[in-house]
């Protein structure tokens, strides 16, 4: 059992280090929800007003509406990032190292998965700073409450993340299933937007969005912030999170086609 | 099978197909602790195929690998825990430190906490490579950063070595240090199989496999299967034959 935490240590404490080296990454990060919450929530307030929904009890700003959206859209892009540095780790042998550990495959991808997701949500709470300077705060113990909700919406994406990159053979092929992936998924959600304002333009559209699992990420951590639970959120992403975290370690069993790669 | 306790490394009937493309065609060999062998074959030979089913990167539908008398289909951790593998493509964190490398390296191979700083010395040391432990990976030179490969592949004190392909990159020198030294670790009592295409780091007295188009084209001892030629004539002659 000592061996396995010894893993769980090494593999979090390479991908915290990885993290470092790369402030780019990191500001990249922060910077992309930030032009959301400052640039864009700031045109699309008048047009876009928010009624008395849950979790809120008054009238809130839209600024306030789209927090925990660009908290989620930080993981969903910490999780591609994750999948395009194991796709790299695999081009540049890297991967083998790790594969090739006398330790079973699903565990040597979890610790990766909880490496990337607790990275992912330590550049959440840096944004949730940043946001709170510019006084769109949360309640204080929300901050606390929402910690599980924004570590599993990182397990769940991070997930995603390793079912693609067991999928994709090389790096050029990434930025493709980023846009196919990213955007559907972010867009399609009530990331920016409730989901009864899209039922008044399109049934079809506020369906798929029911459907997406990333609106459940946004609502898990979105009602956690102020201090709730919502039971089919929390369902959804943990349902999909099973599935994800199955299907990933399906696409890195080594006995399977997909991973079978000539040289 | 039997898992003797000399038995280093034994492949039998290994079949594998890419899609239609047999890669392998039932490849058997039986090496025993204390042989270098070298794998000779020209590209495309299934060489790659090979170490990646040694490897567990991939497993064969067919035929069984046992490396120290441990099956790899049945057992993978057990035979996992006693290879040590040098890959063809550099395997190093460049960001990070030698030591930094290696200790990351110890936890994936659940060696004990304690005995690591212990073991990443010693094997620094085997290779020469103390000095630089605390520099980054980046700073170093090809046939440094191969030696940090190599050490790092002997701190679990495995029964057998993979080497697939070590000295791509090297300039001379390094080339025969390391030729040299992993040598010596067969004489020391490991099994190691080197996967190569160049004859010249291939010894009169080194056990020889050749491979080609998926077969083991020969197997001896590389003085008697040459003959009188030059190895690199005779490999030359036996690859270009249709077989």
């Amino acid at each position: 059992m000592t061996a396995w935490i010894n893993v769980m240590r090494a593999i979090v404490g390479r991908e915290f280090l990885r993290f470092v080296h790369q402030r780019e990454r990191f500001l990249s990060a922060l910077v992309r929800p930030l032009v959301w919450l400052l640039i864009f929530a700031a045109g699309f307030r008048a047009a876009l007003g928010i009624s008395i929904i849950p979790p809120y009890q008054t009238y809130i700003t839209y600024e306030t509406y789209i927090v925990p959206g660009l908290c989620a859209m930080i993981l969903l892009f910490n999780g591609m990032q994750s999948s395009l540095s194991l796709v790299y780790d695999r081009e540049m042998g890297s991967m083998r190292l790790l594969l090739t550990s006398p330790l079973p495959r699903w565990w040597l991808l979890f610790c990766r998965l909880i490496g990337s997701s607790a990275i992912s949500v330590l550049q959440v709470y840096t944004f949730l700073a940043i946001a709170a300077l510019f006084d769109i705060t949360m309640p204080l113990m929300g901050y606390v409450a929402a910690l599980p909700s924004l570590f599993l919406g990182g397990i769940m994406l991070g997930a995603l993340g390793l079912v693609l990159s067991s999928f994709v053979r090389q790096l050029e092929n990434f930025a493709g299933v980023m846009n196919f992936v990213i955007f559907p998924m972010f867009f399609l959600s009530s990331a920016l937007y409730p989901l009864w304002r899209m039922a008044e333009s399109s049934e079809l559209l506020h369906d798929i969005c029911a459907l997406n699992p990333f609106t459940h990420v946004v609502e898990l951590i979105r009602f956690s912030l102020y201090l709730q639970i919502n039971p089919i959120a929390l369902l959804w992403v943990l349902g999909t999170s099973l599935v994800f975290c199955l299907a990933a370690v399906w696409g890195y069993d080594p006995a399977r086609a997909m991973m079978k790669r000539k040289g | 099978m039997t898992a003797g306790s000399n038995s280093g490394l034994s492949v039998s009937d290994l079949k594998f197909n890419y899609g239609q493309k047999q890669a392998l065609k039932g490849v058997s060999f039986d090496l025993p602790k204390g042989q270098f062998c070298a794998l000779l074959g020209p590209n495309g030979a299934g060489k790659s195929t090979l170490v990646s089913l040694l490897t567990r990167l991939l497993v064969a539908p067919g035929g069984s690998i046992h490396v120290a008398g441990q099956d790899l289909r049945t057992t993978p951790y057990k035979a996992l825990a006693r290879l040590g593998v040098v890959f063809q493509q550099p395997t190093l964190d460049l960001d990070l430190t030698v030591r930094q490398n290696l200790a990351y390296f110890a936890a994936l191979h659940g060696l004990p906490r304690r005995d690591v700083p212990k073991r990443i010395t010693a094997a620094l040391e085997r290779l020469e490579m103390a000095e630089r432990a605390d520099e980054k990976v980046r700073a170093l030179n090809g046939g440094h950063r191969r030696r940090t490969e190599l050490a790092r592949a002997l701190l679990h004190n495995p029964e057998v070595l993979l080497l697939d392909e070590p000295t791509v990159g090297l300039d001379a020198a390094a080339r025969a240090n390391i030729t040299a030294h992993v040598h010596d670790l067969a004489d020391q009592g490991l099994c190691v199989l080197w996967t190569t295409h160049l004859t010249d780091e291939v010894r009169d007295s080194d056990h020889l496999l050749v491979l080609h188009q998926g077969e083991i084209l020969t197997e001896g001892t590389c003085g008697a299967i040459r003959g009188d030629q030059d190895l690199s004539d005779w490999f030359l002659t036996q690859t270009r034959a249709p077989s």
